[in-house]
């Protein structure tokens, strides 16, 4: 304490959290705006807008801490308390800066479960203006601001749902780390998302951006000022997946313990090191289409114009080249979640350990040779389009793997019931027709009826509620007691799980037959025909927002009602983040461990426990 | 294990499952294929799309049913049934039984793009090309070939349709001529839209500056509808139009004569026909 005390004294006393950041950060937009609207002329106050985003954004960060420590190295001071890890407990260490990757991995799950809360009222406000064909529950403005609010909501969700909560959480945990490689870019993978959020949402003030979350130029240059919080927002996501990707990366490749060999590794871990290397890799291009496209829309330069020698398949091409490997980026950890879970409640082994790490990266490779799918009838070479479609069919043989070693798992198991498998279960039956769907996406002449159809929203929510969330909470149920130190009620699970997966299935399955039905997406007006479908859908959707809702009503029941302590291994499972204490000491580890056997060898009774803790005792092992 | 057999464990299992299979599937295929599927069957092109959906469907049933089982069937027969917690047998995996799986899931993938690839390199096929027609350009439209040449031109938020044949005369409706084939060139006056005749099993995104090819063979009278596919601003939902039609040769020369002789007058102060539709420098599609 007196140490810490000498050290304030010799630096700016500013408290360092995200109050300071919001106080800093409102000046700082307006000063962004002056800036801007100084310099950018004829172009609607785009560049100012974009300039106070940015500028809100940076002073934001400044504000909650991340100047402190090159400040403190630049001028020689000492290094603030906050870069070293420490015992502190308190619940203020979440609403603060923190290089505790077990701090951050709650922050970002809070975070992102309130943003899922948000885009999911979205889809609220979209369900309940289909409820008529025509648009007198919404005007059509509106919607189709709901519509891009929705989707690019849920985009920034599902880019971080699983790498974010889970995989800065447990990823140290799993192989034997005390920390991430680089705890400063993952605090900012974090902080950079709530901005993200404000900004997406600022764009209500401007009446919204009218594109959807995929953002196709020249409309994109046609939209009012809310298409800035577009750019810069998912702007921010693709600075928070290269973070996070880069960290994974060096994480897992750096920093396994001593005796965490490749093939030992879980292969959660095997999941978010598949998708590090794509987001890595696929959101600087991302990045690079929206700069062109702010620069179209301040600078006045013609990337995406046709009419002055640019080309609108520019931003086609280049945002589903990010777009496609984007998707994998979703459900990929989610494999991952699904085929780490199974043999834990099957008490099998991994079945086929080797081949499912092939899948996984089979998938991640083809994710690069498909994207040209989404341009079928857009009037791209002919020539290219049975290769594309070959492609896109291809990727049914890793995702084939992943149902093999999950099913193979089961097999002659003795599988305990929990509400984690349930999920797992629910997992792979939404996303086998999630699967399914999508060869008849792929295939061209049936792509030419159901593209841009309720038949390839249906598709994708299938892929990624069906599956990414499903996943999500499988991984809640399974990692709570971990992370939070109470188990979650498994009645209330048990009826969250089956309230969950019918009103999910009776709300996206009837969208399938709208969209061979004729309904396109993104419209508030709809063949009056097919109200009778969208009425049914509407009020499934409502259920399935109900099933979130008893979600929610789980964790804080579980959480501040009942204290139902977890143990330190609730689900007696082999794999190293089990053998840890609840809570998780702040250092993880006593000492190093040295890993001895693989996580998932069930059934044998020679097994050694899975790592050499020293001195901590862990819990049961197998047999 | 280097040969593929079924161990005395599973084979009760392997048995049962083979046997629900078979039924289930028989059953699921025969039922889907009662289905009729849209497009129908107003042109050769929709024909296409319906039996490439019926092909479709009765390959997904048995895949589906499959693994569905699967996850059933593990779910009850695997199910623990003592209190205390036991593990399962130690199996780490078995090659044969993957590479069964591997190889399976290859062939029907191999085979789907077989027939897709073979559906499109066929005459009759569904396919957008961009524009190479030089018939347009050259301005002999109506003397290149006996497809009929019809411009699509979006804009927001309405379809406006020129047919180069009868001197590039531009009505609000389509009207189609039965058992003519058509070509249509779809492009864009302002931003990207994509333009859906349903029922013609026809979708070409009209992309300003770029002529997009469509080729459609009506073969059935009756009327159809016209729909916005892409996200187009405001009012993408009301860019419609329920009043296109398929008629007899007959007919339709009636109703271009008339359509002829009603928009003369603006007929003259309408750019002279060009395959974009669009103001200098053109940009060649793709």
């Amino acid at each position: 304490m007196v140490a810490e005390a000498s050290v304030s004294e010799r630096r700016l006393s500013i408290p360092n959290n995200p109050i300071t950041g919001v106080v800093l950060a409102i000046p700082a937009y307006f000063a962004g705006v002056w800036l801007g609207n100084l310099f950018g002329l004829n172009d609607d106050q785009n560049t100012g807008v974009i300039l106070g985003y940015v500028f809100a954004t940076a002073a934001f960060l400044i504000g909650v801490g991340f100047l402190n420590y090159p400040l403190e190295r630049l001028f020689g001071w000492d290094v603030s308390p906050v870069s070293v890890p420490n015992e502190n407990r308190g619940i203020g260490r979440f609403f603060r800066l923190s290089l505790d990757h077990k701090v951050i991995g709650m922050q970002y799950l809070i975070t992102i479960l309130i943003m899922l809360l948000l885009g999911g009222i979205g889809a609220m406000f979209i369900r309940t203006s289909l409820l008529t064909p025509d648009s007198s529950i919404t005007p059509p403005g509106q919607y189709i601001m709901l519509i891009g609010l929705h989707s690019v909501m849920m985009i920034f969700i599902t880019s971080a749902v699983i790498v974010g909560p889970f995989g800065n959480y447990l990823v140290p945990l799993m192989i034997g780390a005390r920390r991430m490689a680089f705890p400063r870019l993952e605090a900012l993978s974090f902080w950079v998302v709530p901005p993200a959020a404000v900004i997406l949402l600022a764009a209500i003030f401007w009446g919204g951006f009218p594109t959807g979350w995929t953002g196709y130029a020249p409309l994109s240059e046609q939209a009012g000022q809310g298409m800035d919080s577009y750019i810069v927002g998912f702007g921010l996501i693709a600075v928070a997946l290269v973070s996070s990707g880069v960290n994974m990366l060096a994480t897992i490749i750096g920093m396994r313990a001593p005796g965490m060999t490749w093939t030992r590794l879980p292969i959660f871990v095997w999941g978010i090191f598949t998708t590090s290397i794509l987001g890595l890799l696929a959101a600087p291009v991302l990045a690079a289409a929206l700069v062109q496209l702010a620069l179209d829309r301040t600078t006045q330069t013609s990337f995406f114009l046709a009419a002055n020698g640019g080309s609108n398949y520019l931003w086609q091409n280049l945002f589903w080249f990010f777009g496609h490997p984007e998707v994998y980026i979703f459900i990929l950890p989610a494999f991952g979640i699904i085929m780490e879970i199974v043999p834990h409640f099957a008490r099998k082994p991994l079945w086929g350990y080797r081949t499912a790490v092939v899948g996984l990266f089979g998938v991640a490779l083809l994710s690069w040779f498909v994207w040209q799918h989404h341009l079928f009838v857009s009037g791209i070479a002919p020539v290219l389009r049975p290769f594309y479609m070959l492609s896109t069919e291809l990727i049914s043989i890793p995702t084939g793997i992943i149902f093999l070693v999950t099913l193979g798992t089961l097999w002659r198991a003795r599988v305990w019931f929990t509400v984690p498998l349930l999920f797992c279960l629910g997992f792979l039956f939404n996303f086998l027709i999630g699967g399914i769907s999508g060869v008849y996406l792929s295939d061209v002449p049936t792509d030419v009826t159901l593209h841009g159809s309720y038949f390839s929203m249906a598709h994708f929510h299938y892929t990624i509620m069906g599956g990414e969330i499903f996943a999500l909470m499988a991984a809640c149920y399974y990692w709570l007691p971990k992370m939070t130190g109470k188990m979650l009620s498994p009645t209330i699970g048990r009826i969250h799980f089956w309230w969950m997966f019918i009103a999910f299935n009776s709300t996206f399955f009837p969208l399938f037959i709208a969209g061979i039905l004729n309904m396109p997406r993104r419209v508030s007006v709809y063949n009056p025909a097919l109200q009778g479908l969208n009425d049914w859908v509407t009020i499934s959707a409502y259920f399935l927002f109900g099933s979130m809702v008893l979600f929610a009503a789980n964790v804080i029941y579980s959480l501040f009602f009942v204290s139902r302590p977890a143990l330190a291994n609730p689900w007696h499972a082999r794999s190293l983040e089990w053998q840890v204490p609840t809570p998780v000491p702040a250092r993880n580890f006593e000492r190093v461990p040295v890993i001895v056997a693989g996580p998932y060898d069930y059934g044998d009774p020679n097994a050694r426990p899975v790592a050499d803790l020293g001195g901590l005792v862990g819990a049961t092992g197998g047999g | 294990m280097s040969t593929f057999r079924i161990e005395a464990a599973d084979r009760p299992h392997a048995i049962r499952l083979a046997i629900i299979w078979v039924v289930l599937s028989v059953l699921g295929i025969i039922a889907v294929l009662q289905i009729q599927y849209p497009p129908y069957d107003q042109t050769v092109q929709g024909q296409d799309q319906s039996r490439t959906l019926a092909l479709l469907t009765a390959i997904a049933t048995p895949v589906f049913i499959g693994v569905v089982i699967l996850i059933v069937y593990s779910a009850i027969y695997f199910r623990r049934s003592s209190p205390e917690l036991v593990d399962g047998p130690p199996m780490k995996g078995n090659t044969p039984v993957q590479v069964v799986w591997i190889s399976v899931s290859a062939i029907i993938v191999l085979f789907l793009a077989f027939v897709g690839i073979t559906t499109l390199a066929t005459n009759s096929s569904a396919q957008t090309v961009p524009g190479q027609s030089s018939s347009l350009a050259g301005g002999t439209a109506g003397n290149a070939g006996s497809e009929m040449q019809v411009q699509v031109i979006a804009q927001q938020w309405y379809f406006t349709y020129r047919y180069a044949d009868y001197g590039g005369v531009e009505t609000t409706h389509l009207y189609l001529p039965v058992d003519r084939p058509v070509e249509l060139h779809v492009t864009s006056l302002d931003i990207i839209h994509s333009f859906w005749a349903y029922q013609l099993g026809v979708k070409a995104d009209a992309n300003p500056g770029v002529d997009n090819v469509f080729h459609v063979t009506p073969q059935k009278t009756g009327s159809f509808q016209v729909r916005c596919a892409e996200l187009c601003g405001l009012w993408h939902g009301q860019m419609s139009d329920a009043e296109g039609q398929v008629v007899s040769q007959s007919d339709f020369d009636t109703w271009i004569a008339q359509q002829q002789q009603d928009y003369a007058a603006i007929q003259k102060v309408v750019p002279s026909y060009a395959p974009y539709y669009f103001p200098v420098p053109l940009t060649k599609g793709s």
